[in-house]
């Protein structure tokens, strides 16, 4: 049973004072996410995936579709107690120490008040506020209100972790914590949704990435494949002090170090440069396989046009499926 | 009692307590009670009833306005900063939450009110070196400000579900001062005639009956409340509240947060 | 329990409670009855009341001014009595806003009216509306209401004709004015004098109450005279014949009368044996003077039909 399934959430609602005219956030949404996994959904602002995750947590309603989480429906109670959010920019009574807000959440999440101190005293300690842990919020920095908001979110040992943009407006070290508890959450083999912008961040953590654009699902799959099915290029470093002339002919850029020269060729022509080394005897340092970044897919999906139904030109959404939503 | 709704309410109470603004508000009426003395002193014969007069009254504004103030804190300030966001996800059903907000801030409202009718009394006790038997009709007066209270705290909950922390202070004051003229409200649409007169009646008898709850100068000159009214006000106040609190309930439950 | 289910309970709740609410308020306004109007004895000053009003004198005015009429009205219906709280509540409406007009002429009409119609205060009304006539020297209607009350319940006929000159000075005012000074100085104990004053006020005025009672006076005024005639036509009938007619018709078949008479309210005038003529229904026409049965007791409360 996959811990979250999306099956054709959607969201549109009326703008306007006068004339209502229907706005779409969010098209019919179809997506799978496994146990244990660390799920990327990225896009760029405005793109649906706030609009997604409130209607996850049930802070909004789908006009359309239904979800569940852990197998349960969307407004179960006992759903809701196993899952952690953390909103994008968290904001938290401004009176209640960090202490007095985790306690606060516990209560609210049934945690048993036998165990609310200790387990309070030890999320505050993961999350380095342990110091800080009777002083007002109203006087925590953004980075610690970030960290509190994780606290409040991991506090009662959610079976997945929901996280809106959880590295914003921190700094590198900041980022770095993070990422260091998402991978200790998922260690835990606790299912993490988070959703980003921020490629870097997805590509150093995420199993498997959804790009959501407009409103509309364009890709989805392990990165690696995302990224394999783009026509890559090889780079071959050797020790020489020229090039090869069927090298030459390739056109590929030659830098010179020293005594090494490094090239990045197209990957079709592999084989053909390296057959020229051997045949000059050169001694091959390494050749290696430069991918296309996330990014360059990202930007790829974003600039064509959306392929009408999104649904049919996906494939099955299960992981170790190979995905087909990548063009070059 | 269900333990969500009571922790939602003594959050509410502390968030309440620890917010200087009460505090500045107290102090005021407190001031005023002060002044009521001074004011007093200037005619001998009617110090007592200023400072009863004066005194109650600014319990009843002041009061109002604490209630508001908080009563839009409790959701529309929520909503805007987000931090309805991390309760709501939890297995917190939405009527829990408006019931631990109402419970939290009646709670806030009878300790506040309790401390300015301290200052009352004592001012009271100041101009007339003792207290006399009817001066325990004041309490009927406080009590029946107080329910005045409850149902502003209603109606300001039920304005923050659906709209913006300033247009939900302005509606409910609004509500209070058309509610202290309710029985003239009234009064004027039996007069009227056709569609008019219909709305007006409408309009008259869903305003929160505020008029029938200020006792204030009948207390001052010494007369007594009949029990009965006392019995039936708290029974309209009580019922009113219930409305309120069901209608803001109806309109939360399935509202999209932004 | 779903959403749906909490959803409907609340609505459900709400519609209950709204409606046990609305009971509530009647029932609580019932206990109240008066109450609010009680505490207009509390102000002991009206100078202060628009202190306290903050500025809003014009709103508080119109406040009262409602509470006014409410409190005639219901007074009224309830039987009379004691009007007490009448010369209070116009003094402070009035204070308010001296240019509250309607409460001139209301004050005029009903302070001064003898019990069980009014207060039975003809002295403080004409204070009343000489404090009207001085914060509002232009208005030549209320001129008229000071006159009225003179005539009226004063009987003082050289101070009602030196009100109506008074008011006929005034720029615009209506040319009756003149008329009626004329008419009360040469005519003032006449019924017709009383007629023109009736009518005059049932034309001009907006207010349904003094309209009502206008009309009263009117239909008893068309009575007395009615009566009178009639009681003419039976002493003539009497020495046509040495003897007293036994019905109506028997003064038609002489060809005195055309038909049954009826009165202003369409009923048959009843003739008595002593050849008197009475009204049928006297309760349904007060201030009647001339053809009430001689065993009649004026009810407690007049009864004044609407003024159609």
């Amino acid at each position: 049973m996959p811990a979250i399934e999306i099956l054709g959430l959607e969201k549109t609602y009326s703008v306007g004072f006068w004339r209502k005219r229907p706005k779409c956030a969010l098209k019919p949404l179809h997506l799978a996410v496994e146990e244990g996994e660390v799920f990327g959904f990225l896009g760029p602002n405005g793109a649906g995936k706030t609009t997604t995750l409130k209607m996850l947590v049930g802070l909004a309603f789908p006009t359309g579709g239904t979800a569940r989480i852990l197998g349960l429906e969307l407004d179960d109670p006992k759903m809701k107690a196993q899952i952690g959010f953390l909103p994008e920019q968290p904001y938290f009574y401004d009176y209640l120490t960090a202490r007095e807000l985790l306690k606060y959440y516990g209560h609210l999440s049934g945690v048993d008040a036998k165990q609310l101190s200790s387990k309070v005293d030890a999320v505050l300690a993961r999350v380095g506020l342990k110091d800080a842990a009777d002083i007002q919020l109203r006087k925590f920095s953004k980075g610690m209100l970030q960290r509190a908001g994780i606290a409040q979110a991991i506090l009662h040992d959610p079976k997945v972790v929901f996280l809106d943009e959880p590295m914003s407006g921190l700094d590198p070290m900041g980022r770095r914590e993070v990422r260091s508890l998402i991978e200790e959450l998922k260690a835990e083999g606790k299912t993490v949704f988070f959703s980003t912008h921020i490629l870097s961040d997805a590509e150093a953590l995420c199993d498997r990435v959804a790009i959501i654009h407009l409103g509309e699902l364009r890709g989805v799959g392990a990165i690696a494949d995302l990224t394999s099915g783009v026509r890559g290029k090889v780079e071959i470093v050797w020790r020489s002090t020229t090039v090869p002339a069927a090298l030459k002919t390739l056109g590929a850029e030659c830098h010179f170090a020293g005594e090494t020269i490094r090239v990045v060729i197209a990957e079709e022509n592999q084989d053909i440069a390296l057959d020229a080394l051997r045949r000059e005897r050169a001694r091959l340092i390494s050749v290696t396989p430069v991918r296309t970044s996330l990014e360059d897919y990202f930007i790829a999906q974003l600039s064509d046009p959306p392929q009408g139904d999104p649904k049919s030109t996906l494939p099955s959404l299960m992981p170790g499926a190979k995905s087909a939503g990548a063009r070059s | 009692m269900n333990p969500r709704i009571y922790y939602i309410a003594t959050n509410t109470f502390r968030e309440a307590v620890r917010d200087r603004v009460l505090y500045n508000l107290i102090a005021f009426a407190l001031l005023l009670s002060g002044a009521a003395v001074l004011v007093g002193q200037v005619s001998i014969d009617i110090e007592r009833l200023v400072v009863i007069n004066l005194g109650l009254t600014a319990v009843s504004i002041f009061g109002i306005v604490i209630a508001i103030f908080i009563g839009i804190g409790l959701v529309a300030k929520e909503i805007d900063k987000k931090t309805l966001y991390t309760v709501l996800s939890r297995p917190v059903r939405r009527w829990e939450f408006i019931a631990g907000k109402f419970f939290g801030l009646a709670g806030t409202l009878v300790v506040n009110t309790t401390f300015m009718a301290i200052g009352v009394f004592a001012a009271l006790l100041y101009v007339s070196h003792h207290l006399q038997a009817s001066d325990s009709r004041i309490l009927v007066a406080l009590y029946f400000i107080v329910l005045q209270f409850v149902m502003i705290t209603a109606l300001a909950l039920l304005f923050s579900a659906f709209s913006s922390p300033l247009l939900s202070a302005v509606f409910a004051f609004s509500l209070f001062v058309i509610g202290s003229f309710a029985e003239d409200l009234r009064g004027i649409a039996s007069l009227t005639h056709g569609a008019a007169g219909w709305l007006e009646t409408c309009v008259a008898y869903l305003v929160p009956n505020f008029s029938a709850l200020n006792v204030i100068s009948q207390v001052a000159h010494g007369e007594a409340v009949a029990p009965q009214l006392i019995a039936y006000n708290t029974a309209y106040a009580l019922v009113y509240t219930v409305a309120v609190l069901a209608g803001t309930v109806l309109i939360f439950e399935r509202r999209n947060l932004k | 329990m779903s959403s749906r289910r909490v959803t409907d309970a609340a609505a459900l709740l709400l519609v209950f409670s709204m409606a046990v609410s609305v009971l509530l308020v009647r029932k609580v306004d019932q206990l109240r009855a008066g109450a609010t109007l009680q505490e207009v004895l509390y102000v002991s000053s009206p100078k202060l009341l628009k202190r306290l009003s903050l500025g809003y004198d014009g709103l508080v005015a119109d406040v009262y001014w409602t509470r006014t009429v409410q409190y005639y009205g219901s007074m009224h219906h309830a039987g009379g009595g004691n009007y007490e709280l009448l010369a209070p509540l116009l003094n402070i409406t009035t204070q308010l806003d001296p240019h509250l007009i309607p409460a001139y002429e209301f004050g005029g009409t009903f302070l001064s009216a003898k019990p069980p119609q009014g207060a039975g205060l003809p002295q403080r009304a004409v204070e009343l509306v000489e404090y009207g006539i001085r914060s509002n020297p232009d208005d030549w209607h209320l001129y008229y209401d000071l006159g009225f009350i003179y005539y009226m319940d004063l009987k003082d006929y050289p101070g009602a004709a030196d009100a109506f000159l008074r008011g006929s000075q005034v720029p615009n005012a209506h040319p009756f004015m003149r008329i009626l000074a004329a008419q009360m100085a040469e005519h003032g104990g006449e019924a017709q004098t009383a007629r023109m004053l009736w009518s005059a006020t049932y034309q001009t005025t907006h207010d349904d109450h003094v309209k009502a009672n206008a009309a009263a006076h009117l239909r008893a005024l068309q009575v007395d005279q009615d009566v009178a005639d009639l009681e003419h036509v039976v002493e003539i009938y009497h020495q046509r014949t040495g003897r007293l007619p036994a019905s109506f018709l028997d003064m038609a078949s002489a060809g005195l009368l055309r038909g049954i008479p009826e009165d202003p309210l369409g009923k048959p005038y009843r003739l008595t044996s002593d050849g008197k003529v009475v009204v049928t229904d006297p309760d349904d026409l007060p201030f009647v003077e001339n053809g009430l049965p001689s065993d009649y007791r004026d009810p407690a409360v007049p009864k004044i039909l609407p003024a159609n």
